[in-house]
C-alpha cells in the first residue's frame, strides 16, 4: 500500500502543475488589460538615477503625452528592448522617463553608459514600491500616459518595432492632437 | 479566361499559375495523421494480443509516416524557396529580399512551422529506431513504434487544427513581412534542429520505458536498448544548448552567454534530467537496481520537454524569445500534456510498486555515489523549473506579479552542482556494491591536495582571489585531476603499446572520462571568465584609443555598407599591444529594412586564452560613437568543454557492446573490465 501511494506521488505533482499552468493560460502576461487604464497615473516622488538629491514626480510631466517605461539592468528582456527605446529617443516623438526597479545605481548607471540613455529621466524605485503602486509584473514595462495624467496603454514586456508603430505610436500621436 | 473577370488582387496569383503545392503538403499531413493514429493503435493493441500480422505492420506504418511529414516539409520548404507569400506562414515569416539560406531556415523561424519540424524529427527518430532495433524482441518494438506514433498524433492533431503552416491568405501579401532579425544568423539555422533532436529524442527514451511498463520487462536488456538511444538525445541536446549560448554571446552584444531565461530554461531542464537518466541507466543496466526511478527520470526527460514546448508556444511565460500567444493553442498543448504525461505517470504508478527492487548496495559504494547525483541533478532541474514558473504561481494564487532574474538561480544552482561536481571525481574509482571509504580516501588524498594548490596557486599568479573563484578552481582541477589520475591508473594495468592500453579500455569509458573532462573545462572556463572578465564603454571618435587588459583599440571610424535585407554601420577597431598589431574587430550595427528592428553584431577574435569583443552602441555625432569592449578570458572554453561532452556521448555510443553484430554472442549484462558508468 505504501509504495502505491509513494508511487502516485508523481502524478499528484504533476496534475497540481496542470492546474497553475491552466490558470496561467488565461493569466496571460501580454494580454492582460491592466486596471489601471483610463486611471490617474499614481503619484509619486522618487529620487533620480542621475542625482540622488533630486527627485522625480509624475505631476512634472502634466500637460504632455509621455511614456514610463519599467526597467531593470538584470533583465534579459530589457537588453533586447533598450535599442528599440534608444531609437525612439531619437526621434523625439515621446518623451520617455524610466522607473528603474529593484536595481542598484551603479548597475543602472553603468548599463545607460553602456547601451545609451535613451530616457528624459530615470526615477529610482529601488525597493519596488511603486512599481507595487504601478502593477509592474516584471520589467520591462511600458505605460503611454496622456496629457492630463491618465494611463491610456500598458504594455507588458518589450517594446518592438512592430508593437510601436502599430499600437503605441499611433496612440501617441491621437493622444497629443487632443 | 477565368482569370480576366478577377480582381486585382486574384489576378495576380492566377499570372503565376497558382500553385497548389501547399495544399499537396496539407494533404500529405492529413496522411501522416491518419498513418500515425494506425501507428498509435494496431501494433499496441497487437502485441497486447500477441497478433503478429498485427504487430508486423508497425514497421511499415512508421516509413509511410516519415515519408509523409517529409514530403509535407519539402513542399513548406519550396514555397518559402519560390516566395509564395500566398501561404499565410510564409508572408509572415519571409521576404522577397531574405537570403536563400535564411528563407529555408525560416521554414522553422515561427510556430506552424517549428512544429512541422519537431513532428519531422520525431518521424526521423521512430524510423531510426524501426531500423536499428534487429536485436529487440517484435512485440516490444511493436510496443516502442506504437508509444511513438500516439506522441506523434498529438503532435500532427494540434499542427492540423489551431497551427497549420500551409493555410492561404487571399488575397496574397504583395511581400512578407521578413523573419524575425534576430533569427537571421548561420548560428539560428542549426540551433532549433539541433535542439529538437535533443528533445525528441528523449521521446525514444519515454517509449522504451513505456513500452516496458507494459510489457513488464524491466530487465538489464532493456536498460541496453536504451542506453544509446538516451546518449544519442543527449549529445544532440547538449550541442544544441551550446549553439544557443553561442549566438547569445555574438548575437545580443552584451557579452553574455546565459541568462537563465525562461526559454533557454525549458531546454536546460530536459538536460539536467537527460543526464541524470543517462547515469541511472547504467547502474539499471550493469546491476539491475533504479529501475523504478529510471523509468521515472525517462518519463520526466522527455515530460519537460514537452512542458518546454508548451511555455515556450503557449505564451505563459514572456520572455526575450517571445512567441506569438494564442490560448487556443494553450489549451490544446496543456490537454496533450495531460494526456502523455498524465497517462504516462498513471501507469507508472499501476506498475512501479510491482518493480524489483534489483541488487542491493552500500552506504558507500558506486551505486550510492550514483544515487546521490541523480538526486543533486534533478533537485537542481526541479529548482529550475520552480524559478521559471515561480511568477506564475504567484499570479494564479493571487499575490500579485514577480519575477524571478538570475541572482535566484545563480544562487541556488552552484550550490547543487558542486557537490555534484565533487563527486565526479569519487563515483569513477568506487567499486559497485561495496566501496571502503579509507582506500578511496587514499587514493584520492594526492588528487585533493594538487587540486587545492593549483585552486590557490593559480589565482594568486593571476592576481585577483576570492573565494568563489578559488572554490570553482578546485572543482574543476579536481575533476581534471581525479580523470588523469583515472586514465593513469587504468592505462598502467594493461599491457604492450600505448595504443593498445588505450584499445584495452571500452570507448563507453573513454566516452564518460572524455565528457567529465569535457565539464571540467566548462567549469574552468566559466570560472574564470566570471571571476577575470573586463570591460569598458567609451565614445570613441575616429583615431581615438581605449586601453583594457593590457591592449590597445584604436577607432578608426564607422562606414555605412548595404546588406541583402538590412543597412550596416561597419566599426573598425584595431587591437595592439605594445605597438603590435594582433587584431582588427569589425563590430556592426544592422538596420532591417522591412521590420526596422536595429541589431547588433559583436565584433570578435575569438582566441584559446581570451576573447577580444566588441560592439557598437550608438552615434554620438561627428563620426563618434559609444562603444563596449570586452576583455573575456577563456570564454571559449565553455563552448569547447560542451562539444567535448558531445564528443565523449558519441564514443560511448559506438561502443562494441551496442553493435549488432555482436548482439547474439553477448546477450547478457556485461560484465567487461572496461564498463563504464
Amino acid at each position: 500500500m505504501k509504495s502505491v501511494l509513494r508511487a502516485l506521488i508523481p502524478l499528484a505533482i504533476f496534475l497540481a502543475l496542470v492546474g497553475f499552468l491552466f490558470k496561467g493560460l488565461f493569466l496571460n502576461p501580454k494580454e492582460i488589460p491592466s486596471p489601471l487604464v483610463g486611471k490617474p497615473a499614481p503619484q509619486f516622488d522618487l529620487p533620480r538615477l542621475d542625482n540622488p538629491e533630486a527627485t522625480f514626480s509624475p505631476k512634472e510631466m502634466l500637460g504632455k503625452v509621455w511614456m514610463l517605461n519599467a526597467w531593470a539592468s538584470w533583465c534579459p528582456s530589457c537588453v533586447e528592448e533598450h535599442p528599440v527605446l534608444v531609437e525612439l529617443a531619437k526621434t523625439g516623438i515621446v518623451p520617455i522617463v524610466g522607473l528603474d526597479y529593484k536595481d542598484t545605481r551603479p548597475e543602472a548607471l553603468q548599463w545607460l553608459e553602456k547601451g545609451g540613455n535613451p530616457y528624459v529621466a530615470v526615477a529610482v524605485d529601488a525597493d519596488g514600491r511603486v512599481g507595487i503602486d504601478y502593477g509592474v509584473y516584471g520589467v520591462p514595462e511600458t505605460y503611454v500616459i496622456d496629457k492630463s495624467g491618465l494611463i491610456a496603454y500598458k504594455q507588458t514586456g518589450p517594446l518592438n518595432a512592430r508593437n510601436l508603430n502599430e499600437t503605441i505610436l499611433p496612440l501617441v500621436e491621437k493622444l497629443q492632437a487632443q | 479566361m477565368v482569370a480576366n473577370e478577377q480582381s486585382q488582387s486574384n489576378r495576380q496569383n492566377c499570372d503565376k499559375d497558382v500553385d497548389v503545392i501547399p495544399e499537396i503538403g496539407h494533404f500529405s499531413l492529413i496522411l501522416a495523421l491518419l498513418t500515425a493514429v494506425l501507428l498509435g493503435s494496431i501494433p499496441l493493441i497487437g502485441a497486447a494480443r500477441g497478433n503478429a500480422v498485427w504487430i508486423g505492420l508497425a514497421k511499415p506504418l512508421v516509413n509511410v509516416q516519415f515519408l509523409l511529414i517529409a514530403f509535407a516539409f519539402i513542399c513548406l520548404a519550396y514555397a518559402f524557396a519560390t516566395n509564395d507569400f500566398s501561404v499565410a506562414y510564409v508572408a509572415k515569416n519571409s521576404n522577397s529580399k531574405l537570403p536563400l539560406q535564411f528563407r529555408i531556415a525560416a521554414v522553422w523561424g515561427g510556430h506552424e512551422g517549428s512544429l512541422l519540424l519537431w513532428a519531422l524529427i520525431l518521424s526521423m527518430w521512430t524510423v531510426a529506431v524501426g531500423l536499428f532495433s534487429k536485436h529487440i524482441p517484435d512485440n516490444m518494438r511493436a510496443r516502442i513504434l506504437g508509444v511513438m506514433g500516439l506522441v506523434s498524433v498529438g503532435f500532427l492533431l494540434f499542427m492540423l487544427i489551431a497551427s497549420n503552416p500551409f493555410e492561404r491568405m487571399i488575397p496574397a501579401a504583395l511581400d512578407g513581412s521578413d523573419l524575425n532579425p534576430l533569427l537571421q544568423d548561420p548560428g539560428m539555422i542549426f540551433h532549433p534542429p539541433m535542439l529538437y533532436m535533443g528533445y525528441v529524442g528523449f521521446s525514444v527514451a519515454f517509449a522504451f520505458s513505456i513500452a516496458a511498463l507494459l510489457g513488464g520487462q524491466l530487465d538489464a536488456a532493456w536498460a541496453r536498448w536504451s542506453r544509446p538511444w538516451t546518449t544519442l538525445a543527449w549529445v544532440f541536446l547538449t550541442i544544441g544548448i551550446m549553439l544557443g549560448s553561442n549566438w547569445a554571446y555574438y548575437e545580443l552584444g552584451w557579452g553574455g552567454w546565459w541568462f537563465w531565461d525562461a526559454v533557454e530554461n525549458a531546454s536546460f531542464m530536459p538536460w539536467l534530467v537527460g543526464t541524470a537518466l543517462i547515469h541511472s541507466l547504467a547502474v539499471t543496466e550493469k546491476r539491475g537496481s533504479f529501475k523504478a526511478w529510471t523509468v521515472l527520470l525517462a518519463i520526466c526527460a522527455f515530460s519537460l520537454s514537452l512542458l518546454g514546448t508548451f511555455l515556450v508556444r503557449s505564451g505563459v511565460i514572456t520572455s526575450v524569445h517571445a512567441f506569438a500567444t494564442d490560448p487556443r493553442r494553450g489549451v490544446f498543448i496543456l490537454a496533450f500534456l495531460v494526456v502523455v504525461i498524465g497517462g504516462s505517470l498513471a501507469l507508472y504508478a499501476w506498475r512501479a510498486p510491482k518493480i524489483g527492487r534489483g541488487g542491493q548496495f552500500d552506504v558507500v559504494s558506486r551505486e550510492s555515489f550514483l544515487l546521490a547525483n541523480n538526486v543533486l541533478l534533478a533537485v537542481a532541474a526541479m529548482a529550475v523549473l520552480l524559478g521559471t514558473l515561480y511568477p506564475l504561481f504567484v499570479d494564479a494564487l493571487g499575490y500579485g506579479k514577480i519575477s524571478v532574474g538570475p541572482p535566484y538561480f545563480d544562487a541556488v544552482f552552484a550550490p547543487l552542482m558542486a557537490p555534484a561536481l565533487f563527486l565526479m571525481g569519487v563515483g569513477p574509482i568506487a567499486r559497485w556494491k561495496e566501496s571502503s571509504l579509507p582506500e578511496l580516501a587514499t587514493r584520492l588524498r594526492w588528487a585533493l591536495a594538487i587540486s587545492l594548490i593549483l585552486a590557490i596557486a593559480l589565482p594568486f599568479a593571476l592576481g585577483n582571489f576570492t573565494a568563489w573563484i578559488g572554490f570553482g578552481l578546485f572543482l574543476a582541477f579536481w575533476v581534471f585531476v581525479t580523470s588523469f589520475e583515472l586514465i593513469y591508473k587504468r592505462l598502467a594495468k594493461s599491457t604492450g603499446s600505448l595504443m593498445a592500453r588505450i584499445q584495452a579500455n571500452s570507448r563507453s569509458w573513454w566516452g564518460m572520462v572524455i565528457a567529465h573532462l569535457g565539464i571540467a573545462v566548462f567549469t574552468l572556463g566559466v570560472t574564470i571568465v566570471k571571476g577575470y572578465e573586463s570591460e569598458i564603454a567609451v565614445k570613441m571618435a575616429p583615431g581615438e584609443v581605449a586601453h583594457l587588459a593590457g591592449y590597445d583599440f584604436t577607432f578608426d571610424g564607422v562606414k555605412a555598407v548595404q546588406g541583402p535585407n538590412f543597412e550596416a554601420s561597419v566599426g573598425q577597431i584595431h587591437v595592439s599591444k605594445n605597438g603590435k598589431l594582433r587584431t582588427v574587430l569589425e563590430p556592426q550595427k544592422r538596420i532591417y529594412t522591412v521590420s526596422g528592428m536595429p541589431m547588433t553584431e559583436a565584433g570578435i577574435s575569438p582566441h584559446f586564452i581570451h576573447d577580444l569583443y566588441a560592439s557598437l552602441g550608438e552615434p554620438l555625432g561627428d563620426g563618434a560613437w559609444s562603444v563596449r569592449i570586452y576583455h573575456k578570458p577563456m570564454v571559449e572554453w565553455i563552448w569547447f568543454g560542451c562539444l567535448m561532452m558531445g564528443f565523449g556521448g558519441i564514443l560511448a555510443i559506438a561502443d562494441k557492446r551496442y553493435r549488432l553484430r555482436n548482439r547474439s554472442k553477448n546477450d547478457t549484462p556485461s560484465n567487461t573490465s572496461g564498463a563504464a558508468v
